[in-house]
């Protein structure tokens, strides 16, 4: 498949501040890209960059196989949706969405078409002559929306767009928007620090800190075999569980102080070398609370019930471990519990380079 | 007994508000007592006047005084009152302003969503134009218009208000503009405007509390100038206030005081009626800044 967005080397800096580096990032056509990533990454820079919005200091942008590095945002054939929803005050939404229509001189009678088209689609007709103050939070991020869809943009720029709205809208405009993607199969790059928004919309994500892309892949690589210690701990809520640990070669035991774990299945063992200090990644849902020749004894020390889930707290040689279990589970203070993970979906970080094993 | 607390909490008088209180009262009173001395003045006749009591109400009203400031008295060797004053500031202010605050905004519009390589260097210029006393720069002005030959015209002086008024209002319109959210100004850009384009559909129709403010600014600061009115306008295009002083400072006769007071009330109408009409957009306009839309 051919690639709608090309990102070749670019570097950008504020002053003497770099924030990116030498960054590149292929983007297929159609694709949904999400970049994710903690405030301060540089996702939002780099989603600048491509819109034209910033100057690069080095490296090329293509998008639809166009050099578009020198050329202004209005000619990059892209739309795109702000956090802050950015909708022109003084205009009334018929007037914002077809404002970048008019700024080319299209016909009345095509604007209309357009309008109609995308206010259909968003079902905001309703709304069409208010003014962006009279609406609420949710609708203003649709009429955003709308005023990108209007313009026939080859890619789709989202910045954060569900930051500002409620959790219960939050997820009802985020199923509206993997619909559109659906619907229209446009590519679109969008940025977020929700990492449920990067899994459920995303065909690939990039999970990007310090200007620098940690890893590139599909939510579910980047779920169950994150590449680092940082992709581990930032994807997943209640986040995974890491515990240090000397690899005991002979055994193929990881030593976690006195207590010890058979890893024998773990899929990369082999890359493992004896007395190695490593970090050990296990998620929540991975662990099961049953009685075998590799659990471990523990306490509970917390329980959280979260309706669907029940999450029970408890402790290995003073480090916090979190289990995930039914809703239905029933556990109390102070029970004993025997605990065993699930090896083959755990994870193994070297201390050192933090990277995944 | 006591009432047991519910509802909305019952409203005190505390000696603090009282104290605050009878301070708004002097305040009042302090700003107001000019005021009616004058108006009460210009309504004496000159008798009622000599007699020295000046805090006393006119035993008889007389209204000579009011038509006398206005197109007869003597401003200088013309006896034409102050209407021709009046009408020159008019043809001051009223081009000015437009001149200055339109050109202001541009800059400040600029300045703000355009971070051209200089930016910063022509802003820091601004505050140091805001702050300069503008006495320094009126030799220099003076040759430089004469040798363009607009010394002593209505251009003239309406390029001099407009110079010094830029500055200041290029930074009241640049901090305005900069508080508004910079995603508009993307997303504008984003939807095909350009330079032009953006500032006339998008950042006019919300730059209104602010053009008002830098209006009253310029508008008062304008009409009420004498020194630049009085070196730059030239002799046919006096404004107001220089003619205002001509008719007070009398080297020979009697000072009538009661048409010095009509004067100064006449001259000083425009930026009261301004201030009037306006106070509430000014503080508005200047709250503008801190909202967030």
């Amino acid at each position: 498949m051919k690639n709608s967005v090309e990102v070749k080397n670019i570097s950008f800096s504020y002053g003497k501040t770099e924030i990116l580096n030498d960054l590149s990032l292929d983007i297929k056509e159609g694709e949904f890209m999400v970049l994710l990533g903690p405030s301060g990454c540089g996702k939002t820079t780099l989603l600048n960059c491509i819109a034209g919005l910033l100057d690069l200091s080095d490296g090329q942008i293509w998008i639809e196989d166009d050099n578009v590095t020198w050329k202004e945002p209005k000619d990059r054939h892209i739309g795109m949706v702000f956090q802050s929803y950015a909708l022109y005050p003084s205009m009334t939404v018929e007037k914002n969405l077809s404002f970048g229509l008019r700024m080319v001189g299209t016909a009345k009678k095509i604007i209309d078409d357009k309008i109609e088209k995308a206010s259909n689609l968003l079902q905001i007709n309703e709304l069409l002559k208010r003014k962006p103050s009279q609406l609420s939070g949710g609708q203003r991020q649709r009429v955003a929306i709308g005023r990108a869809l209007v313009r026939d943009a080859k890619v789709f720029l989202f910045d954060e767009p569900l930051s500002n709205l409620d959790a219960k809208l939050r997820a009802e405009l985020r199923y509206e928007i993997k619909k559109l993607h659906r619907d229209l199969s446009n590519t679109m790059i969008y940025v977020t620090h929700d990492q449920i928004e990067a899994m459920t919309l995303a065909d690939r994500i990039s999970v990007m800190k310090d200007g620098l892309i940690q890893q590139l892949d599909t939510p579910k690589q980047i779920y169950n075999k994150p590449a680092n210690l940082f992709v581990a701990g930032f994807i997943g809520s209640p986040s995974m569980n890491f515990l240090s640990a000397k690899f005991d070669k002979s055994n193929q035991y990881l030593l976690i102080g006195k207590k010890q774990i058979n890893i024998s299945k773990y899929e990369n063992i082999n890359n493992l070398i004896d007395d190695q200090e490593v970090v050990f990644g296990i998620r929540p849902e991975n662990i099961k609370i049953e009685k075998n020749e590799n659990s471990i004894l523990c306490n509970v020390e917390l329980v959280e019930p979260m309706g669907a889930d029940t999450l029970v707290w408890t402790s290995i040689e003073g480090t916090p471990i979190s289990i995930r279990l039914e809703g239905s589970s029933n556990y109390n203070l102070n029970d004993e519990i025997n605990i065993s993970f699930d090896i083959n979906k755990s994870s193994i970080f070297d201390s050192k380079s933090e990277e995944r094993i | 007994m006591k009432a047991i607390p519910s509802g909305r909490r019952p409203k005190h008088l505390t000696i603090g508000r009282i104290g605050m209180y009878c301070f708004i009262l002097v305040c009042a009173i302090f700003f107001l007592m000019p005021l009616y001395v004058m108006v009460i003045t210009s309504l004496k006749d000159m008798d009622e006047i000599r007699a020295a009591n000046i805090l006393n109400l006119p035993k008889e009203l007389s209204f000579y005084s009011w038509p006398k400031a206005w197109s007869t008295a003597c401003t200088g060797f013309v006896c034409e009152g102050l209407k021709p004053g009046f009408f020159n500031s008019i043809k001051i202010t009223v081009p000015s302003v437009i001149v200055s605050v339109g050109l202001s905004a541009i800059n400040g519009y600029a300045l703000a969503f355009w971070r051209f390589r200089g930016a910063y260097f022509f802003f820091g210029l601004c505050m140091f134009g805001a702050f300069i006393p503008y006495q320094v720069m009126v030799y220099p002005l003076l040759k430089i218009e004469d040798a363009l030959g607009i010394y002593s015209t209505l251009p003239g002086i309406i390029l001099v208000h407009t110079i010094f008024g830029m500055p200041i209002l290029t930074l009241i319109f640049r901090n305005f503009y900069a508080s508004l959210p910079i995603d508009l100004f993307k997303a504008a850009r984003i939807d095909g405007g350009n330079f032009i384009k953006i500032f006339f559909y998008v950042i006019i129709p919300m730059s209104a509390p602010i053009t008002i403010v830098a209006v009253i600014l310029q508008v008062t600061g304008i009409w009420n100038d004498f020194l630049l009115g009085l070196v730059f306008a030239g002799r046919d295009n006096q404004p107001m206030t220089v003619q205002l002083n001509n008719i007070v400072q009398v080297d020979y006769g009697v000072a009538e005081y009661n048409v010095d007071m009509s004067a100064t009330i006449l001259t000083s109408l425009v930026p009261l009626f301004v201030y009037f009409i306006s106070g509430r957009w000014f503080v508005r306009g200047i709250a503008a800044g801190a909202i967030k839309g």
